[in-house]
């Protein structure tokens, strides 16, 4: 059970060679080992999404996948999508706002949001509320979540005119 | 899209130049929050840190007969393992009573449990360790002996002779009780057109706060000092409690609570296995760190609501309302929980019921009960729901039962908006309230009478929607009437510091505290405003003890109102103090002056005069050039608590549209709306955002959330999959829509709007289910939540 296992990943871009438990969850090693703390554990069952990161570009849960299994992988935060500029107009529109209260949730809510808007360009509310129906937000009753992701998709479609 | 609604106040007594106040301005803590740079007490690293695990008692009533640590403190990475016995010699017991709340009793609680546990999931033994994951190994590793005792789970027969008494020293089963007698109720009864009964269930809720609760303690015997990161809504009410029980002086506790992952109420209580958590440290000289798992929050968190409510109402053919009366019965845990008790909800369901009708007539009798479940204590919008809930459930039955239009039935016995101050039949004070227009506002925004033809027309088709109505009252801005005079030391009062830096930007300090409502923004605004800086110029600093004013913290609607005022006040102060240094730097008159936009300019004409920084450099690097004799003082506090009333109570009226599915009992959301009056709006967005919050928080005790307990005492849906919370899928859109009606006790006129929308909401939702089921002959529904079993049942479907 406490067997160790060296990996040998990208996170965020950067080269990580780390000795972890084989048992440990990618979101606690994320947020122990590499002190990645924005990534966030709400439930460690897979219900509420605030663990959400990207693996090799897919959105996964953190708590749900182990650490052993992205060995080769390439994994990305919040952090790196903060800091390389990705997602900043949704940043803005959740500030502007206010999609977010105690902004637990938001982490995994901005790359679920992401996820959805680099698949589907312009979705509807009814296709937003659905995408983002993983992640758990106690606080903001979801309608202003809704509504910023709803304003960057109509931000981005005018940019790409 | 509109994506800040920023208005500028219309308000002419908050009329300074450049007023934030009424406006939409942004909270100044969220960037950092979108980027995963958040503090949150689960974060927290500390050198030598430890974390604790609990082992748990499985038994909802089971006496300890042997712990065995021998294998566990053999563990991987095992620190200590410390049982009930052992930490009691470190930390004493608590007895969660309040002397205002009378008669109520409780037994001693201990941090972790001596010799017998009183409900599954209590903590029976501690382990530490160098990780968590080393902790949870080592607790399967105690040998522990239990034997089971006879639960107490039915609340119904807690009080009969043949149940055991959970603590055999307290007599019986009964905490709390509280009766009331007012008007002539059963003359009234006797003479009304019309009388209909109904009894209301509310489901036990818990909050799951997105965050769990998380305390990182660290007794420092250098320094004498423990400082305790902690994720909790009233650090000094925490600062005095490790203080005390642990034989400390207030001044060696320091609580720091950067962000907070959610509270609604869930963190504003004394937990057994965090007082542990700050015993462990003083034990072992070291830091100790706990964060709740979510499997454990759901057995420790306090629950709440599990309200049985028998009602009855009495009406004339009218549509006058005779009378209310109400019966009511609820089910606590083991222990009332401290420092706040477990009384206070169903003591609010006795304030209230009734509360925003003129009828004079009414009768309740409230009663809690100890039960071997999870404790109970206040979560957001304490009685609010149960007491919304069943006054409105009980007009709209009235109003079918009399053939009358719902809204037009609570127009007739709503307050009217001109018969001000008033006193409710149980004693509760109004100021000055607006349920008339209110009411006359939701209807026009819901455009009533073409939501009651898209009704009959989407009938016509099969499609069976339902209208329901919530008018409520909330109480907001709590005197020392709610928690001081009982005894307790939780300030009702707060302070704010403020202070010119010597590049002429403000930073405040502040007692309450935020966590996601925007209490930093909205303290922001006040000062910026009063004080007459831009506000990208202001600095919060919040929750620290060492450093902010003695304060309560956020809870009970209370930051803006009250914490808002403080820093309003402590501005204006500060101007003063400002204009007074410009002026020996001017040789000018102070009154002649005023502050705008960061800079001292001439009143009436704003010629500028000098900027803020220079007045700051000139205090603080040449005060040598001052007249002799003057001293600047660039800082200043004040403090605030309302006096003339003991609480600020809010109304509005909420209103739901919806779909029942007939054939399988599912409930869709169409529309929300609700109108709400929290006196003066200092930042609409989030006051907005709060009720939109607290809307889907109520919706979510409406339609899915109840902690289910067997007889035994087990709970059977304590994790996220089986335990349904709102997800945005199943939500609606909201609409809000405010009256503004200022209070006078103070400048700013804010009174509270964390509750409202879980005060209301059930209500809207429960009478809209009703509306649309009733032409269908369906039986009412009054049992919360409103599962599609139960629709299903009450259509005589199952
Ligand atoms: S922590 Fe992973 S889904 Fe909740
Ligand atoms: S902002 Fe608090 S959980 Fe979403």
């Amino acid at each position: 059970m406490n067997e160790m296992c060296d990996i040998s990943l990208t996170v965020n871009g950067e080269r990580v060679s780390e000795r972890v438990e084989a048992r440990k969850s990618l979101v606690d090693f994320l947020r122990d080992d590499l002190t990645l703390t924005g990534s966030h554990v709400g439930c460690e069952h897979g219900v509420c999404g605030a663990c959400t990161v990207r693996v090799n570009g897919e959105i996964v849960r953190g708590c749900l996948m182990l650490a052993v299994q992205c060995d080769g992988a390439s994994v990305e935060t919040i952090e790196g999508v903060s800091d390389s500029g990705e997602i900043a107009d949704l940043q803005e529109a959740f500030q502007k706002r206010n999609a977010l209260q105690c902004g637990f949730c938001t982490p995994g809510m901005l790359l679920t949001a992401q996820d959805l808007l680099s698949n589907d360009q312009t979705p509807s509310r009814d296709h937003i509320r659905e995408h983002i129906s993983g992640n758990y937000c106690r606080c903001t009753g979801y309608h202003a979540i809704v509504d910023a992701v709803e304003s960057v998709a109509q931000a981005r479609k005018g940019s790409r005119k | 899209m509109k994506i800040v609604a920023d208005v500028p106040s219309p308000l002419t007594a908050l009329d300074r130049p450049n007023s934030y106040i009424g406006r939409a301005v942004p909270r100044p803590n969220l960037a950092r929050l979108t980027q995963g740079r958040a503090q949150y007490v689960s974060d927290v690293v500390l050198p030598r840190m430890a974390h604790v695990a609990y082992l748990r008692s499985p038994y909802a009533h089971a006496r300890i007969t042997r712990i065995d640590k021998t294998a566990a403190e053999k563990g991987k990475g095992v620190i200590a393992v410390v049982t009930g016995a052992e930490l009691s010699k470190v930390i004493t017991p608590w007895v969660g009573v309040l002397s205002h709340l009378k008669g109520i009793k409780s037994a001693p609680q201990h941090a972790v449990a001596v010799d017998r546990a009183c409900w599954q999931g209590e903590a029976v033994c501690a382990v530490v360790a160098r990780t968590r994951a080393e902790a949870e190994d080592a607790c399967e590793l105690i040998g522990i002996d239990y034997e089971e005792l006879t639960p107490v789970t039915d609340p119904e027969t807690a009080l009969d002779k043949a149940t055991p008494v959970i603590h055999p020293e307290l007599g019986d089963n009964l905490t709390f009780e509280r009766t009331l007698d007012a008007g002539e109720v059963d003359k009234a009864f006797r003479e009304s057109d019309a009388v209909v009964e109904a009894t209301f269930v509310f489901g036990r809720h818990t909050g799951v706060c997105n965050e769990p609760r998380a305390i990182v303690a660290d007794w420092n015997p250098g320094e004498q000092r423990l400082t305790v990161y902690h994720g909790t809504q009233a650090p000094h009410m925490m600062m005095n409690l490790f203080a005390k029980h642990l034989g400390l002086e207030e001044y060696q506790v320091r609580v720091l609570t950067k962000d907070v992952g959610g509270s609604f109420g869930i963190k504003v209580h004394t937990y057994a296995d965090e007082m542990a958590v700050v015993a462990l440290s003083k034990l072992l000289k070291r830091p100790v760190k706990f964060v709740a798992d979510r499997i454990e929050s759901f057995v420790t968190d306090i629950h709440a609501r599990d309200h049985r409510v028998k009602g009855k109402i009495g009406v004339m053919q009218d549509g006058t309302i005779t009378a209310f009366e109400i019966d009511d019965l609820t089910g606590i845990g083991p222990y009332s929980v401290y420092p706040r008790t477990s009384g206070i909800e169903a003591n609010q369901v006795v304030n209230l019921t009734g509360g925003p009708y003129k009828c004079p007539n009414y009768r309740a009798r409230a009663r809690v009960v100890f039960q071997n479940k999870n404790v109970m204590c206040q979560y957001r919008a304490v009685g609010h729901p149960i007491a919304t809930g069943v006054t409105e459930g009980l007009v709209d039955l009235a109003a079918a039962k009399i053939g009358m239009d719902p809204a037009e039935l609570r127009r007739k016995n709503l307050y009217p908006d001109d018969g001000y101050p008033a006193t409710g039949a149980s004693g509760i004070k109004f100021e000055k309230l607006s349920h008339h227009a209110s009411l006359d506002k939701i209807l026009a925004m819901m455009d009533y009478k073409a939501l009651r033809a898209d009704q009959a027309a989407a009938r016509k088709q099969g499609i069976h929607r339902g209208i329901g109505f919530a008018s409520f009252i909330e109480v907001t801005n709590p005197s020392a009437a709610f928690y001081g005079v009982g005894g307790a030391r939780i300030s009702s009062q707060d302070g704010a510091t403020v202070r010119l830096d010597a590049t002429g930007a403000i930073f405040i300090h502040s007692g309450v505290t935020e966590q996601g409502q925007g209490a930093e923004a909205v303290l922001a605004q006040c000062v910026a405003s009063s004080f007459g800086v831009p506000i990208d110029r202001v600095r919060v600093i919040t929750g620290d003890t060492d450093n902010v004013p003695y304060g309560g913290g956020t809870w009970a609607s209370r930051a803006a109102g009250i914490g808002g005022e403080a820093a309003w006040q402590a501005g204006k102060a500060l101007r003063q103090n400002v204009l007074a240094a410009a002026a020996s730097i001017l040789q000018a008159q102070p009154e002649g002056l005023d502050i705008k936009d960061g800079i001292v300019v001439d009143k009436g004409t704003d010629r500028e005069r000098i900027t803020l920084d220079e007045v700051a450099r000139i205090c603080y690097f040449r005060p040598d050039t001052l007249p002799p004799g003057f001293q600047a003082e660039l800082m200043a506090t004040r403090h605030y608590v309302p006096r003339a009333w003991p609480f600020a109570f809010t109304n509005g009226v909420q209103a739901s549209y919806l779909e029942v599915d007939t054939d399988t009992g599912f409930v869709k959301l169409l529309r929300h709306w609700c109108v709400e009056d929290c006196g003066t709006v200092i930042n609409p967005q989030l006051v907005d955002e709060q009720i939109r919050g607290g809307i889907v928080q109520g919706l979510g005790g409406a339609l899915f959330e109840n902690c289910l307990y067997d007889e035994r005492g087990q709970m059977l849906n304590g994790n996220m999959a089986d335990y349904l919370v709102p997800m945005a899928m199943e939500m609606p859109d909201m609409e809000i829509g405010h009256v503004v009606t200022p209070t006078a006790d103070s400048e700013l006129g804010a009174k509270g709007a964390g509750e409202a929308g879980t005060a209301g909401a059930p209500a809207a939702v429960m009478n809209a289910i009703n509306d649309a089921l009733r032409p269908l002959g369906a039986i009412s529904l009054t049992e919360m939540p409103f599962t599609p079993g139960r629709i299903l049942k009450a259509l005589g479907k199952v």
